[in-house]
């Protein structure tokens, strides 16, 4: 059987090697860490605590400021020292809850499960909720809002999203190779809430040792499988890696649900089985530091709310002139202009150029010559859309189906011509809903 | 904070290919063309093509400088229109008409509609078709080996035989680059190896213009008939390396192949109805005034959309 994918996509240098070796390293923050109320799709967390209070590792410092939104936990032992507005990996400043750490890393107790299928649904929904469970693939939507599709007997597939398409990012990886059971033991819990349903781990075929520990894992498992895709960006995206896995296709009005799937990351279904299994809220996860920049790229265990400069000096600081500093990966990431951020849960590397490729060319004109629609995973033809979205052209951009775009950037990256494709179309999408918002 | 970073829009890698990489890569697989060219006819088609490139670069040159736009001469683009320019061109024309025609290429097609990738129809192209209006005698004159002789289809079209092996090869008269149909595919093999065009364009032209051979042209299915018009004129030159110009063909990917129907037909029609043996040229700026409807009838639909007529079942 051939590999699966999808339609389109690029291949971007990898740069996996940098840090794939590097076993997790357990990271202890000190001084400061920084929560965000903020760091998942929703309405923002509302703190329960006071400047002065002291908080033990693992208790809630903020409760859910809605159905769709998330508690947040402390990951230190310490002090409450300000609640203020911060600087977040994007740019903005958003209230935050300031901790100084002890350094103790006192916890509370945590109610573990000894025999998980005696939960109902209900229960398990209601501990991934309380734990402050969010896609931890970069969105950041509330798990437990997407565990709870309208017609819960629909769901046919749970597909774990172990492709790791984004370059240089290992985190995925490592925890693939150094703790597979807990992930599987994730799905096991996902499972549990759709009988119906089979759980797919979906490796793209880069990672064979992956592919082969998952295999072997599975094969005690009835309802599981592992599905082996291309290496090819972005096979992570959401709606590709449903059509790699089932052949059946979604757009930006339909949710996975509507094709019978849900899709949760790696450190997501990690994330879920601590919260349902251990019963230890969501206050770490895997980071990766890495790029030419960086002295020794690594893959840290780290707190949620670590500043990134603690994290950059742990992997030995800058190696040469640093020109270009990256929150997640080079095809979606952010770039970034100030180092005193914290990581939140959505946070899952850091990567630090010595030159910046986007500055090295200067776009020139468009030629026509199509590659941004070979590549393009949703079948559109980027150079109009970003040439309508320049010209403001609202109708013809949205008649030329300019909404589904995934904002991958893979048009960007094969144009010749080095348009700013994505960046005009993302810019023009936005422009589009707010107005569609007004109405 | 007294580093300074440099921020911009994800994605923030790009790949190694660049328009002037490609505009290398087709003069690259127009070597073959050329050099069998020169073969075939001598010093004075070196002599020709060199000048028209010369004079396409230069015109886009001084243009820029008289507009105060930054250069483009460095994208390679003139370089490739000159020498697809001088692949069309009888070897016998006078010079001087040639640098007209490069003048006319650029200046006119290219540079006044804006520049590179705003030209609606192919300068190379535009420019022949100028230049056999107005010198019609030299640019219709073929000599090979200082012989005047008919190109074969116009032999063809007079009922006369054709050897369609010496086509294959080339040793026939006609422009430059036209001749030699094995030349041209070994050109069309390298830019579709190294990615710059696909069979959608060439392929359905070639498959349409069979088609309608077999239909119209009264010969039914003649293998040796068909692949004398196939290896004759400029189909084989027009198909891979000029109906393929990114700027003057449509961007969708069914468009790509209703405009290689069109060139098909057109061709077949000028070559059959028409009062010339030769028709490509025209049917391909024909096509590229097509390419905006073309466009706008094959949008693609989008990933994950359903048609229409399907949602009501």
């Amino acid at each position: 059987m051939g590999l699966m994918t999808f339609k389109g996509g690029v291949h971007p240098y990898d740069g996996k090697d940098l840090s794939k070796d590097k076993p997790i390293r357990e990271l202890l923050p000190k001084g400061e860490l920084v929560y965000p109320l903020s760091q998942h799709i929703g309405a923002p967390a509302s703190p329960i605590v006071a400047v002065g209070d002291t908080v033990l590792r693992g208790q809630k410092i903020a409760e859910a400021g809605g159905f769709v939104s998330a508690p947040i936990y402390a990951s230190v032992s310490g002090t409450v020292k300000k609640i203020e507005p911060r600087r977040v990996t994007v740019g903005d400043m958003v209230k935050s809850i300031v901790i100084e750490s002890d350094g103790e890393m006192k916890e509370v107790e945590y109610q573990k499960t000894e025999d998980v299928s005696a939960l109902s649904n209900k229960e398990i929904i209601e501990k991934i909720k309380e734990a402050g469970v969010v896609g931890m693939g970069g969105a950041g939507f509330p798990t437990h809002v997407k565990l709870s599709p309208k017609e819960p007997d629909k769901i046919e597939y749970i597909i774990a999203n172990c492709a790791e398409c984004e370059p240089y990012l290992t985190s995925d990886y490592r925890r693939m190779i150094e703790q597979p059971e807990k992930l599987v033991a994730g799905m096991r819990v996902v499972l549990q809430l759709f009988p119906r349903a089979k759980g797919v781990f979906g490796i793209e075929d880069n990672k064979p040792d992956c592919i082969a520990k998952l295999k072997e894992l599975v094969q005690k498992e009835q309802r599981m499988e592992v599905a082996e895709l291309k290496t090819k960006y972005p096979q992570g995206g959401e709606r590709q890696l449903i059509y790699a896995v089932t052949k059946r296709s979604i757009n930006s009005k339909m949710l996975p649900a509507d094709a019978g799937c849900i899709v949760d990351n790696v450190e997501t279904l990690v994330a879920i089985y601590h919260a349902v299994v251990l019963g230890q809220p969501l206050m770490n996860r895997i980071f990766t530091v890495t790029g030419n920049a960086i002295a020794e790229p690594q893959n840290f265990y780290i707190c949620v709310g670590t500043n990134y400069r603690e994290l950059l000096e742990a992997a030995g600081g800058f190696k040469g002139e640093c020109k270009k500093m990256i929150a997640g990966g080079p095809m979606m990431g952010f770039a970034m202009f100030d180092l005193d951020v914290p990581a939140t849960k959505t946070s899952s590397s850091l990567l630090c150029f010595t030159a910046d490729e986007v500055a090295a060319y200067e776009p020139t004109a468009c030629i026509n010559c199509g590659r941004c629609v070979e590549a393009c995973p949703e079948l559109l033809v980027p150079s109009r859309l970003a040439d309508f979205g320049e010209r403001g052209l609202s109708d013809v951009f949205e008649k030329w189906h300019g909404l589904e775009c995934v904002e991958c950037g893979s048009c960007s990256y094969v144009c010749p011509a080095k348009r700013p494709l994505a960046q005009s179309v993302k810019t023009m999408k936005k422009q589009v809903l707010a107005a569609k918002r007004k109405k | 904070m007294s580093d300074l970073f440099n921020v911009s829009s994800s994605p923030h890698v790009r790949s190694k290919d660049t328009s002037s990489r490609i505009m290398f890569y087709v003069v690259l697989a127009l070597l073959p063309t050329t050099a069998f060219g020169i073969y075939n006819f001598g010093y004075r088609a070196l002599i020709l093509i060199l000048v028209t490139i010369a004079s396409c670069v230069a015109t886009e040159w001084i243009f820029e400088k008289i507009v105060h736009k930054k250069s483009t001469i460095n994208d390679f683009s003139a370089v490739v229109t000159g020498l697809l320019l001088a692949l069309n061109l009888p070897p016998t024309l006078p010079w001087w008409e040639a640098v007209i025609g490069g003048v006319f290429a650029i200046a006119i097609v290219k540079m006044m509609f804006g520049g590179l990738g705003q030209n609606f129809m192919n300068p190379a192209l535009g420019a022949r078709c100028f230049l056999l209006i107005a010198f019609a005698a030299d640019m219709t004159k073929f000599a090979i080996d200082d012989y005047t002789g008919a190109t074969p289809l116009a032999a063809m079209r007079n009922g006369e035989a054709v050897n369609a092996m010496d086509m294959l090869i080339g040793k026939t008269a006609g422009t430059i680059g036209e001749t030699s149909a094995i030349a041209i595919l070994i050109g069309a093999v390298i830019l579709i190896l190294l990615g710059v065009i696909d069979l959608r364009i060439p392929g359905t032209y070639i498959v349409t213009f069979v088609i309608f051979l077999v239909l119209f042209s009264g010969h039914g299915f003649d293998f040796n008939y068909i692949t004398a018009q196939l290896c004759g004129g400029g189909l084989m030159l027009g198909a891979f390396f000029m109906a393929t110009d990114y700027v003057t063909s449509p961007i969708t990917p069914n468009g790509r192949i209703l405009f290689g129907i069109c060139l098909g037909i057109l061709t077949g029609l000028f070559r059959m109805f028409g009062a010339n043996a030769e028709g490509v040229s025209f049917a391909i700026i024909l096509s590229n005034l097509l390419v905006p409807m073309i466009e706008k009838i094959t949008i693609p639909r989008a990933f994950g959309l359903v048609k229409e007529a399907k949602k009501h079942e």
